[in-house]
């Protein structure tokens, strides 16, 4: 009994190390592919414009309604006489440190994570990537950095498309329903908003982007099992990467602002 | 006649499961030679192996005399680059249509412009039987015999001084699976290549092998020319060769028949 116990611990700490020690060495490998000739740029244009381009309107629509409905919390949570400092200067700091790059991490790792690692998780399980291998190419320099590349740069682009229209929402929400001097509005936002605000969130967007796109390719890339196997995968990669997105904001906002 | 891939005790375990377990093969060169063997006697991960796409623990494999187990992925470019494959579901990128699948190598490797690319495509779908029509479409459009001779042409375009074929005719009706196999004969007769074929099809085997061997439990345990199959009196060769359930064979753990006096 005793026994059976400690080999049952003794099981869970090997695979875990196992697997920690295995995606260690797939970030190594992955970074040593971004950083060495070949690079496919017509790959990576293609992943630009899938990671980026189509991810526009799902972190458009959700920081411009996160705004919108922290503007109303902080209206109502708040001193209403003092509010039109107060809303706008919360809002923008809100969305630009943290919501806008945390939100739209969350929505782009639930879009593009799942599809990644469905991608190439079936590559995987009908031996598409086999094949690459078999026709000389490099599956990490062709399938994996491509898709890290990209889902890095477009990140800090979303991110600030998601920061532009997080505050907009607050605008439009404190213009329209709490009657705010529009001027006055966008005169605090400006203010109070230094480049750090913005800067940190962008730079947290990057390292997302990277984790979202390295844990949809390492969970396909490692699945196996055909249809069910790709369907643990694809749910594997959105949960590890909405994981790994909560718990790298906290140790950047940790590392940013401590100073 | 020189040797082109020799194998020599290969081993390789997953686990505690050990599916290839000494197997000693040689092929020369511009030889077929037919590996057939039931499912799970190990056939693919001896394929797998050659192609350095599993490492075995033990043994050797050399091409062209030189050894290729241990070596790194870009250590083996060039032997990479003198190889083809058909995998047995063809295994076409789906995102890629039919003329950048068959040129991919071309594409990637070789430089090739996309013009010449082109070319290079539509003359190796001719080599299979298929039009230039097909070269824009993707691989979710083809049917499974098209697939396949589609990634017949992909693995010949480069033409490269060995093919392996996966099982080439499984899934196929009788007449592709005949279209098929004339076709590789035909490709390999053409480029003059030494091919390695994995099937459990002795209509392949009977059109494909110069060579035929048996793998079962991980072992080679008959080899011989493709003439000497119907002569050979080897019970195991004998039950797999006409399909018998009753032989020494055993499938999936259950000896079947007490021929071997067990029941």
């Amino acid at each position: 009994m005793t026994l059976t116990a400690f080999a049952t611990i003794g099981r869970f700490f090997l695979s875990f190390f196992a697997q920690t020690g295995r995606l260690f060495l797939f970030i190594g490998q992955t970074l040593k592919a971004m950083l060495q000739p070949p690079f496919y740029f017509r790959i990576i244009g293609q992943q630009i414009l899938r990671i980026g381009y189509f991810s526009l309107p799902v972190v458009a629509l959700t920081s411009f309604f996160t705004g919108g409905a922290l503007a109303i919390q902080i209206y109502y949570g708040g001193n209403q006489f003092n509010s039109e400092t107060i809303v706008s200067s919360i809002v923008a700091l809100g969305i630009t440190r943290e919501l806008g790059p945390v939100l739209g991490g969350l929505m782009v790792a639930g879009r593009v994570s799942a599809a990644i690692a469905a991608e190439i998780g079936t590559m995987r399980v009908t031996e598409q990537i086999d094949a690459l291998t078999t026709l000389s190419t490099d599956p990490f320099k062709y399938l994996v950095a491509p898709r890290v590349i990209a889902a890095t740069l477009c990140m800090p682009i979303l991110a600030l498309v998601a920061d532009i229209l997080g505050v907009f929402g607050g605008f439009v929400v404190g213009t329209q329903s709490f009657d705010f001097n529009a001027a006055i509005y966008v005169q605090r936002t400006v203010t109070f908003l230094s480049v750090e605000d913005v800067s940190s969130g962008l730079i947290k967007a990057a390292v997302f982007g990277f984790l979202i796109a390295t844990m949809g390719c390492y969970n396909g890339y490692y699945s196996k099992g055909g249809a069910q196997g790709v369907g643990r995968a694809t749910t594997n990669a959105v949960v590890s990467a909405s994981i790994l997105i909560l718990a790298a904001n906290y140790l950047m906002t940790s590392l940013l602002f401590s100073a | 006649m020189s040797e082109k891939i020799t194998l020599h005790d290969v081993h390789k375990t997953f686990g505690s499961k050990k599916v290839l377990r000494g197997v000693n093969l040689a092929i020369d060169k511009g030889q077929s030679l037919v590996v057939i063997g039931g499912s799970g006697s190990g056939k693919s991960v001896m394929l797998k192996s050659i192609l350095g796409l599993l490492r075995p623990e033990q043994g050797s494999i050399r091409i062209d005399g030189k050894e290729t187990i241990g070596l790194a992925r870009d250590q083996r470019r060039d032997i990479d680059h003198q190889m083809g494959m058909l995998f047995q579901n063809g295994a076409l990128f789906d995102s890629l249509p039919v003329w950048r699948n068959v040129a991919f190598q071309g594409l990637q490797n070789d430089g090739l412009s996309e013009v010449d690319a082109r070319d290079q495509a539509v003359d190796s779908l001719a080599l299979v039987g298929l039009g230039a029509e097909l070269l824009d479409l993707f691989p979710a459009a083809l049917s499974g015999g098209m697939q396949k001779r589609v990634g017949l042409a992909r693995a010949i375009a480069a033409k490269p001084e060995i093919i392996f074929f996966d099982e080439p005719t499984t899934g196929l009706d009788p007449i592709m699976t005949d279209v098929i196999n004339h076709l590789i004969r035909d490709c390999v007769s053409e480029l003059g290549a030494t091919t390695l074929t994995i099937t459990h099809d002795m209509t392949s085997v009977r059109a494909i092998a110069d060579k035929t061997a048996l793998l079962y439990k991980g072992e080679i345990i008959w080899q011989g020319d493709a003439d000497h199959l119907a002569a050979s009196d080897d019970p195991y060769l004998l039950q797999f060769v006409n399909g018998l359930a009753e032989g020494p064979i055993e499938v999936e753990g259950q000896q079947i028949s007490a021929a071997t006096g067990a029941g």
